[in-house]
């Protein structure tokens, strides 16, 4: 089981891009929960959502408190929040920034796996819109493999109808222009 | 055959309820609820769902409107939580006393104060004494299939008792999982056409809720104590149509690797899930435990919670509400009771835990389990303890 946290700013869409993820891997015929945190949610304010996938039905409704992959929306996030907070050893943290890897990892204090893509200007060039959770997917995608890219471009037309275009394009980009760090 | 999707499980509930072809909603909406109703009066705007949507100010007022509803031979459906179904609490005696088939999903929630928007089963258990068909849903395709049980059993003329589905508030109903929904042929076939035998009908006028004077209230309370038990035979057959009709099987007590278990965890609701995997864990560490979840709150199913505990040495009962002053929690005091009479009975041990949204950690029940195992030798001191405070 795969467990993932994202982190995100009130209206950024970090709920819907769990719920996609749930989506694609359900459709998938894998077994998947994506949930919020559970409480009142401001806009602008630090958010977070969950998922698990897996390959077996699951059964805990703990919170995730151990994630294997860390996806961070928002930029400004990871100096005011500390993101890789319970992260696995061996897990992933994504973010979304035009800083260099030693800059990154000398603010997170994190040696592990990261992928870094500067979603805010790939979204405000294909969006229009500084909002990066589906660019984010494509990141997600590209450094983990956990769903198909098929089956998430479906979800995102689905949820997204006629502006699922311009997002499919944006995820695609995403994936092209990802920095991986091992 | 339906198809596996991915919903949110208060979207599916509310799916669900269309697909039982509901006449009438009368809801007000409040936290962890809200999505439920708020996606049926989508429905019903958008004309996907004819029905009436009735607005109304406060709970009150929405479990009154739905009474009169379904007095005049209406399906009808509500929701809430927490405050709001406290809010009702004065209604929600007549409904079974006048036999009026309501069904209601209560998305469980902490009562205040503190203020808590979070899950416990304190808003519920306040309820207990009410008369209705309590269930409680463990995952979201459960929530749903109780949904359609729930009308199946309310509106059989052996019955005609309101009933209510427990889901965990934001656990169950803010999840998104994969939920199948039946086809609509197969709920049609599953769930026939409301037609209660009375009605209010300005054409044949009758009276309902009456005076019940000395000399009658006690038998109309008798009838009312004998029809309710006599309902747990139509609950028990409706859940083995529902198996006939979509494949899946329910009973009202629930057990999990009790072969051999020497203790057990009960629990009612979501978190039985979290306390399976504590279960497999301590197995494969050698200990002899397993679960038992009563699916069935109300009536309680006193026979096949009897058989489900044969053999134990301990059961650990986990209440997810605060009896304040009493011996136990409410879940505890009842198993106390139900087994005093039982010879061999395993001894009850009590803990509550998961209030206001507290998660309960598969740790959690492997402490429980441990302490069961203590308490297998010597005698706890205290009637109940409360799990996870910080102190």
């Amino acid at each position: 089981m795969i467990e993932v946290r994202l982190h995100g700013r009130g209206g950024q869409g970090a709920v819907t891009s769990a719920e996609l993820i749930a989506v694609a891997a359900i459709n998938q015929g894998k077994y998947a929960q994506a949930f919020p945190s559970f409480g009142p949610e401001r806009r602008g304010a630090p958010v977070q959502a969950f998922v698990r996938v897996s390959e077996h039905p699951i059964r805990t409704r703990e919170k995730i408190y151990f994630p294997d992959v860390v996806l961070v929306l928002d930029p400004s996030l990871p100096s005011i929040v500390r993101v890789t907070s319970g992260l696995k050893e061996d897990g992933w943290v994504i973010l979304n920034s035009h800083k260099s890897e030693k800059e990154l990892r000398e603010m997170l204090g994190w040696q592990g796996k990261m992928a870094v893509v500067d979603a805010t200007k790939i979204a405000l060039e294909e969006l229009g819109l500084p909002i990066t959770n589906t660019t984010m997917l494509g990141a997600f995608l590209a450094a983990t493999g956990l769903v198909d890219q098929g089956y998430l471009e479906e979800a995102l037309e689905e949820r997204f109808g006629r502006l699922a275009e311009k997002n499919k394009k944006a995820l695609a980009r995403a994936i092209k222009e990802i920095k991986i760090y091992q | 055959m339906g198809k596996r999707i991915a919903k949110e499980v208060s979207i599916a509930i509310a799916e669900a309820v269309k697909q039982c072809r509901v006449d009438v909603i009368a809801a007000y909406p409040i936290t962890p609820q809200t999505h439920i109703v708020e996606h049926l009066s989508e429905l019903v705007a958008n004309g996907e769902l004819d029905a009436e949507y009735i607005t109304v100010e406060s709970e009150h007022s929405a479990i009154s409107a739905c009474l009169g509803s379904v007095a005049t031979g209406a399906r009808t459906f509500t929701s809430t939580a927490s405050q709001g179904l406290a809010l009702m609490h004065e209604i929600l005696f007549i409904a079974p006393a006048l036999r009026l088939p309501v069904v209601m999903v209560v998305a469980n929630r902490a009562l205040s104060a503190p203020i808590s928007i979070w899950n416990d089963h304190g808003d519920i258990m306040a309820e207990r004494d009410i008369g209705w068909i309590q269930t409680f849903a463990e995952n979201g395709q459960e929530a749903v299939d109780l949904v359609y049980h729930a009308f199946r059993v309310a509106e059989d003329r052996r019955v005609m008792f309101p009933a209510i589905v427990n889901i965990d508030g934001f656990t169950l109903s803010h999840m998104i999982e994969p939920i199948e929904l039946p086809d609509q042929e197969q709920v049609d076939r599953y769930l026939p056409p409301f037609r209660p035998r009375y009605k209010l009908d300005p054409r044949k006028p009758l009276s309902m809720g009456p005076v019940g004077i000395p000399e009658i209230y006690t038998e109309a309370k008798k009838a009312q104590d004998e029809a309710f038990k006599n309902a747990y035979k139509v609950i028990l057959k409706a859940w083995d149509e529902f198996e006939e009709v979509f494949g899946r099987r329910y009973r009202p007590v629930e057990t999990y690797r009790m072969e051999d278990a020497e203790v057990a965890l009960l629990i009612m609701g979501s978190l039985a899930e979290t306390a399976m995997t504590a279960v497999d864990r301590m197995r494969e560490a050698g200990k002899r435990v397993g679960l038992v979840r009563l699916r069935l709150w109300r009536p309680f199913p006193l026979r096949d919670f009897v058989k489900a505990v044969k053999g134990l040495k301990v059961l650990a009962v986990i209440d997810r509400a605060l009896s304040p002053g009493a011996t136990g929690g409410p879940v505890g005091t009842e198993v106390r009771s139900a087994l005093y009479q039982v010879p061999g009975r395993p001894r009850v041990v009590n803990f509550i835990a998961g209030l206001g949204g507290r998660d309960v950690t598969v740790e959690d029940f492997e402490e429980m389990a441990d302490r069961a195992y203590v308490y297998m030798k010597k005698k706890p001191k205290e009637p109940y303890e409360m799990i996870g405070v910080k102190e």
